[in-house]
């Protein structure tokens, strides 16, 4: 099993995703520098957070033209995992492998929290290690994470349970006042049609350990671990 | 040759920037103000010789395929000579 | 351009004086062309030379067996343990960020942050001071408002870009600081011990690269308007401000650092204010030797940029590296890889002198060391500002009723919550932040060892006003208590001195007695300073800033286990005091909050809190020696609006806490009741722990002659005080914490 945590210039959260697969997963893993376009070899991507291309034009929306997104999309079409986390998020929706798009918070500034999301999907490679319902604390760090899409997207997104997480308070109510960048539907998180391409907005990877103030970030890799796994043992 | 490219905001995407803008202009005192919205201007410097239809084709593409995410911005073209 | 008539207006333009403008005549043995008058005038600027503080920065202590590099590089460096060390440095930006906020607070964090890495050490922290004037019931109140927004926008936007969590520091509003607003800027970086990096040009023959963003004309002469008082022109002057790309200070740090690894770097230097000018000069001085440059192969953004331009420059991001010979090919690929520019403008040389040429001419031709070692040293006249000493009024509080002064105090613009302003700082990038903004120091792990780093950021100018030596004791103090709150042990600081003109001798005799107080606090701390900055010229027609040293203290926490952090944890845990309260509401914000005391008006009447270092010293080895027990369930820094503050902020909710009430039973028959809630005597922390342990509480407080008193426990919803069985105050904690939670976004007139 192999991991690979792809760095575009200006990716800042490339290091910890690298040490919390590393460290937290225990699995081997490797930084891929945007330039390179031979992924094989590897069976999950993190497409990091961070303000690559300086978030310049639009957040997310230079990286896509870097070689190893085209990569990206064959990696994702034959069926492997590409998890993008906040810059990678708008990333993922720039380049077209998610619908939607990630717009200015609501609020206008950076926001950078605790804050809770619910599990709305227990049936994804990314959260198989959860529960339905279940509420997690973790971390946000953006000023665009307002998700937008037109309601036909929403409508598919609903009906296919394509919405993997949502914002809520602590109590798992999907309410306004939980939702911190005013998000469409509250929505924190989505994957593509065949499940195998997650975005979120929300930083796992700063939520795995107890000095940290959380570990609940911990299931989503744990999760996406196992979905290596038993993709291996086919 | 000149190319004016203006990105938009879909009309019906809500501008949050914008909002905030109106609300600031309110307060200075302009009344009268239905919407602001914001967004985005480029000027793209293109050889001299070139035909004002292919620069103006050459402006669409960069627009469309760089400048703009078509899930929720618009854009327009001008071509100065 | 070389036969620019040098007039005294020309002289005058360039900040320097008569009898300076005689000095270079006679080093030079000649008349400077207008290129070497820049030169000359930037490399003597305040700003470049200290010329007004030198005399007295030489009485700090600098040295201690964990200093590894000391002031005079681009930061200090402390030996932390297992070979690794950490770079910090403190920087002000106040001149900038009064002009345009925005950028000039964001450029305050890309300077500081080059400031670290060019030693080689990844910035993993950053922190900053501000200071505004009010933003409410102030005729500059708006302006206010929107210098605070810039400047908060503009950190976040660097140091969120760049990838550095800002993980703490202090916003303070007084009115000292109406069009005088202090943007003292703070980063912290790690490095092996073997891996540090120094700015010098050594090596003759070696070639000297210039890396990094392209040179346009932005903040010529930014160092020389640093060094010069404010008017209302100077808004004028606007396009000397730089603007700053965190996204390629990014690139340029994940380049630095990969050419350092490669060992093809003899030296660096980052180019900040006086740009090329003083990176060239200042390597070449501390390595002893000559330079020669030619500006023609400068990468230029803008056409037609004569040397003079170029020399003075302060276009942002950029790096002069001397690589070992025969290895800069190494060092280009480096930076190619990283999109950036990296080019062969020079080369070092024997001798002393620094050669410019520009399209084939020679522009400048002047001696290193006359430019650093002969810059003007001023021992300027210092003499005691008169205290014009106004009776103390009797004054009647604004309310009587302790609760509702408890809750004011929380609401007041010093002691509220600072939550909107660092929710918009990515506080956690990185991973490494086990303490978050709003306790009394921030706390970082360091993720290669079982450590953890603690550091704050503390100025405290209304003492230093009324007394500036025992002002700058107690803020030494206090910043020292401030680590020792969460754990860690005091090992070193960073200070950013900021005063007024130094040309008025009140001025200077305030800042020579800070130094002997921030000395003498030092030594009892055994905290050397490490890296600095000053900053003088902080007025505005006429009118100073109060004397504001800032100081950065960095601690040392052994085990990551063993940190500390300021709530009550459980329900009947031991809440007790560790120090004594005295009458000490004279200068407080008892004083200025409820019986609405000007800042004048306190300076003119107050008296600073006595503070004994020995006491102080003996408090804080209590703690500390508790912390090292795992003994402690929280403590907290006792100051800024007293005990009753102190309490009801342990009280509050945090991270996965709720929040908790409190009963506290004081006894005292010495104090009135507002001296017992809100005095600010100095050397007190308010812990708690585990009712089983108290006896080996009040063991470890006794061995360690600390004054020891328990005051209290923890429990129920309210937060209960009674003096002599009498109730004083009996509040709920929700509705104290929804004062001092929402106080700076009704100021700021924004949504929670």
């Amino acid at each position: 099993m192999k991991f690979g945590v792809v760095v575009f210039p200006g990716s800042n959260c490339d290091h910890d995703a690298y040490h919390v697969v590393s460290k937290h997963v225990g699995q081997p893993v490797d930084f891929i520098w945007h330039k390179q376009t031979d992924l094989s070899g590897y069976d999950a991507l993190i497409v990091p957070g961070g303000f690559s291309y300086g978030d310049y034009l639009r957040a997310g929306a230079l990286a896509r033209f870097s070689p190893v997104m085209k990569a990206i999309k064959d990696f994702a079409a034959a069926g492997k995992f590409v998890f993008g986390v906040c810059n990678g998020f708008q990333i993922l929706c720039e380049s077209g492998l998610l619908p939607g798009a990630l717009m200015r918070n609501s609020g206008l500034h950076f926001v950078c929290q605790h804050i809770n999301i619910r599990v709305e999907n227990e049936k994804t490679p990314f959260t198989s290690e959860l529960d339905a319902g279940e509420v997690l604390s973790i971390p946000i760090a953006h000023a665009e994470g307002n998700y937008v899409c037109d309601d036909l997207t929403l409508a598919e997104l609903e009906d296919n349970n394509r919405i993997i997480f949502r914002y809520c308070d602590e109590n798992g109510e999907p309410s306004n006042e939980a939702n911190p960048n005013g998000s469409r539907s509250n929505i924190a998180g989505i994957c593509n049609a065949e499940g195998n391409v997650l975005g979120m907005m929300p930083h796992p990877e700063r939520a795995c350990e107890e000095l940290l103030g959380s570990n609940d970030g911990r299931d989503i890799f744990r999760s996406l671990t196992k979905a290596v796994e038993r993709m291996e043992g086919k | 040759m000149k190319a004016k490219v203006y990105v938009t905001l879909k009309p019906s995407v809500l501008d949050p920037q914008g909002k905030a803008i109106q609300h600031s202009v309110e307060l200075l005192g302009f009344e009268q103000i239905a919407d602001i919205r914001q967004g985005k201007y480029f000027e793209i410097a293109l050889d001299a010789d070139l035909s004002e239809n292919i620069a103006r084709q050459t402006a669409e593409r960069i627009a469309k395929d760089v400048l703009a995410n078509p899930v929720i911005e618009d854009y327009r073209v001008e071509i100065d000579r | 351009m070389n036969n620019f008539a040098i007039t005294p207006e020309v002289i005058a333009t360039h900040n320097l004086t008569f009898e300076e403008y005689e000095k270079i005549l006679k080093i030079l043995g000649r008349e400077p062309n207008l290129t070497e008058l820049g030169v000359f005038s930037v490399m003597w600027s305040e700003h470049c030379s200290y010329k007004s503080s030198r005399v007295h920065l030489g009485r700090l202590p600098t040295t201690g067996k964990r200093v590894i590099v000391p002031p005079g590089e681009n930061a200090g460096v402390v030996d932390i343990g297992d070979d690794w060390c950490v770079a910090f440095k403190v920087e002000s930006h106040n001149h900038p960020s009064f002009i345009e906020p925005f950028q000039g607070a964001a450029t305050g964090v890309g300077g500081i942050l080059r400031d670290v890495f060019t030693m080689g050490a990844r910035p993993i922290a950053a922190m900053n001071s501000l200071r505004f004037g009010h933003l409410t019931e102030d005729k500059h109140a708006n302006r206010n408002k929107s210098i605070l927004k810039g400047c908060v926008e503009g950190i976040a936007h660097y140091g969120n870009c760049f990838g550095v969590p800002t993980i703490g520091g202090e916003v303070v509003f007084d009115e000292a600081y109406n069009l005088n607003p202090l943007v003292n800027a703070f980063a912290l970086g790690i490095v092996r011990k073997d891996q540090i990096f120094f700015g010098k040009a050594s090596g003759i023959g070696n070639p000297v690269l210039y890396v990094g963003a392209k040179t346009g004309r932005d903040g010529i002469h930014g160092a020389t308007m640093a060094s010069a008082e404010f008017d209302e022109e100077a808004l004028e002057k606007r396009p000397t401000v730089q603007v700053g790309d965190p996204f390629l200070e990014k690139l340029l740090l994940e380049a630095c650092l990969e050419a350092m690894r490669s060992g093809a770097i003899a030296g660096i230097q980052d180019m900040g204010a006086a740009g090329l000018t003083s990176s060239s000069v200042e390597m070449a001085a501390r390595a002893g030797t000559g330079l020669e440059i030619n500006l023609t192969l400068v990468p230029q953004r803008e056409t037609g940029m004569t040397a003079y331009e170029m020399l003075l420059s302060e276009s942002q991001e950029r790096m002069l590296i001397v690589a070992h010979r025969g290895r800069e090919r190494e060092i280009v690929e480096i930076f190619n890889k990283w999109d950036l520019d990296a080019v062969v403008v020079g080369k070092v040389v024997e001798g002393n002198r620094l050669k410019i040429f520009h399209n084939g001419n020679l522009e400048a031709d002047l001696p290193v060391d006359k430019l650093t070692d002969e810059a003007p040293r001023y021992e300027r006249r210092k003499a005691k500002g008169e205290r014009r000493k106004l009776k103390t009024k009797n004054r009647k509080p604004k309310t009587e009723d302790q609760n509702e002064a408890l809750k004011m105090l929380l609401a007041s613009p010093n002691i509220c919550s600072k939550r909107w302003v660092y929710r918009q700082y990515d506080t956690m990038v990185r991973t490494n932040t086990a303490i978050l903004p709003g306790a009394d120091a921030a706390v970082v792990r360091i993720k290669e060892t079982r450590r953890a780093v603690a550091m704050c950021l503390d100025g405290n100018a209304r003492f230093v006003a009324v007394n500036p030596k025992i002002g700058a004791k107690l803020n030494v103090a206090e910043s020292a208590r401030n680590v020792v709150c969460v754990g860690a042990k005091p090992i070193a600081i960073t200070n950013c001195l900021n005063f007024a003109s130094p040309e008025r001798p009140e001025v200077m005799y305030s800042f020579s007695e800070v130094i002997d107080g921030i000395k003498e606090a030092c030594e009892a701390f055994q905290t050397p300073v490490v890296s600095g900055n000053v900053s003088f010229y902080n007025e505005t027609d006429g009118r100073g800033i109060l004397p504001t040293p800032v100081i950065g203290m960095v601690g040392l926490i052994e085990d990551t286990h063993k940190i500390i952090t300021h709530g009550f944890k459980s329900e009947g845990d031991i809440i007790a005091l560790l120090g004594i309260t005295n009458d000490d509401l004279s200068v407080s914000e008892y004083a200025q909050t409820i019986l609405e005391f000007s800042t004048d008006e306190l300076i003119e009447t107050g008296e600073v809190p006595e503070i004994n270092l020995d006491l102080e010293k003996k408090i804080q080895d209590a703690c500390l020696n508790l912390a090292d027990e795992c003994l402690l369930k929280s403590a907290h820094d006792c100051s800024d609006g007293g005990l009753a503050v102190a309490i009801a902020e342990s009280c509050f909710s945090s991270l996965n806490r709720k929040a908790t009430g409190a009963e506290i039973e004081l006894k005292n028959e010495r104090l009135s009741t507002e001296s017992l809630l809100f005095s600010e005597s100095p050397s007190r922390i308010v812990i708690s722990f585990k009712a089983e342990d108290l006896e080996r509480v009040s063991a470890i407080a006794l061995e360690n002659n600390c004054p020891f008193e328990v005051i209290g426990k923890v429990g129920g919803e309210d937060l209960k005080i009674k003096l002599n069985e009498a109730e004083i105050v009996s509040a709920s904690t929700a509705e104290l914490e929804n004062a001092w939670k929402n106080s700076l976004e009704n100021q700021l007139g924004v949504e929670n």
